[in-house]
């Protein structure tokens, strides 16, 4: 009884740790394209939601690797000279922060505007 | 190059950072220099191939495939660095008295040895091939270039490794007896930082739900991508964003290790008769 009881518990559990996962997947409304180009983002700055989960599809039209990085909030990734890569931000707060290519810091560096 | 040297020496340092743990960690077991070896040319010939292969492999599971690969990396090196803290929670007492009898390594621990070698390689293997991709790209897009960026890249490299030397000589300053218990707990701490890492790739990848995305902000206080930044961010997992679920991860990989540490290091007379 005892070791059906753990079981039917753990089904449950196993369903709503996916149903979590699965609606914070089809949560996001908002995609943005940003591309890097002779080391510099556009649109730049980029203009994204408040708190809004979006997802950024970043496209690296220079030969350079680059490193979407922000010291001021979470997500990035690496692109490939001439790749396409996607990855999510926020939710962020209403405000202002930068984000820059980690190898090309002084000349890609930017703003997020989150309204 | 310069500047070169810069980005390539964070990369590396981290690596160089968890060899150095490693090695002090596994001081005084027979032929760790063959296995500790080995792990850092696999990881090299790792990093070389996931460069060549990080195309195909970000496409896979919809475009978050490098997030759920890096996941996957982190959780190896998770278990294998608690297994290595469970074993020497059993073998370290006997192993330090031989020490400090002969000064001599005399205890053999094959299984332990394979699994600090997976955490050498894969650290590596991660560090690396981000360092390959970086300096591939100079390479190709400026070609005039090529003999200022290897330079720098070699800069870099030795720089993060001459960090690395000197922490484990730092380490191995202490005496013995400490030695264990201070490379156990950075092991330990190691492992926690790399679960909560692992939590945060599959919260990128949107597998896991954050549980709250900011338990709270420290990026003010120190950035994560400075170097101090990093050190910290190996050695004790240091985020300064942390979801929620990447702070149970932590606490749970903690808990995990301590608890069958705990259990498995009992004298044997207290433990009840089991067949093997």
């Amino acid at each position: 009884m005892k070791f059906k009881r753990l079981i039917n518990s753990s089904v449950i559990t196993t369903c709503a740790l996916l149903s979590v996962a699965a609606s914070s997947a089809f949560a996001q409304d908002s995609a943005y394209e940003l591309t890097v180009k002779n080391h510099q983002f556009s649109p730049a700055p980029l203009t994204i939601p408040a708190d809004t989960k979006v997802k950024i599809t970043l496209t690296n039209q220079d030969t350079t690797t680059a490193e979407f990085i922000s010291d001021d909030f979470k997500g990035g990734k690496l692109a490939k000279g001439g790749k396409t890569v996607s990855f999510f931000i926020g939710p962020l707060k209403a405000g202002t922060y930068s984000f820059y290519d980690e190898y090309h810091e002084a000349a890609s560096k930017t703003q997020l505007i989150v309204q | 190059m310069l500047s070169t040297a810069l980005i390539v020496f964070r990369e590396i340092v981290e690596a160089a950072l968890v060899v150095s743990i490693v090695l002090a960690a596994t001081r005084g077991v027979a032929s760790r220099g063959r296995w500790v070896g080995g792990g850092v040319l696999a990881g090299i010939g790792g990093a070389g191939l996931l460069a060549l292969f990080a195309d195909a492999l970000s496409e896979l599971a919809s475009g978050m495939g490098q997030e759920v690969f890096n996941a996957l990396v982190m959780l190896i090196a998770v278990v294998m660095l608690g297994w290595h803290s469970i074993w020497m929670g059993q073998h370290g007492r006997e192993m330090s008295a031989q020490l400090n009898e002969m000064g001599q390594a005399v205890v053999t621990g094959n299984k332990s040895l394979a699994a600090m070698a997976i955490v050498v390689a894969l650290a590596i293997l991660r560090e690396g091939s981000e360092t390959v991709l970086f300096l591939y790209g100079i390479a190709v897009s400026e070609p005039g270039q090529a003999w200022p960026m290897m330079a720098g890249g070699l800069l870099g490299i030795t720089a993060g490794i001459a960090v690395g030397v000197a922490i484990y000589f730092g380490l191995m300053r202490m005496a013995m007896r400490h030695l264990f218990k201070v490379t156990n707990a950075l092991v330990i701490l190691m492992a926690a930082g790399m679960a909560s890492q692992c939590a945060g790739f599959l919260v990128a990848a949107d597998w896991l739900p954050a549980l709250g995305d900011t338990l709270w902000d420290t990026s003010a206080l120190l950035s994560e991508h400075s170097i101090t930044g990093k050190l910290l961010h190996t050695l004790i997992g240091y985020t300064a964003q942390p979801s929620g679920v990447q702070v149970l991860a932590y606490l749970a990989c903690l808990s995990v290790i301590l608890g069958l540490g705990w259990l498995t290091a009992r004298p044997k007379a207290l433990q009840p008769q089991m067949s093997h």
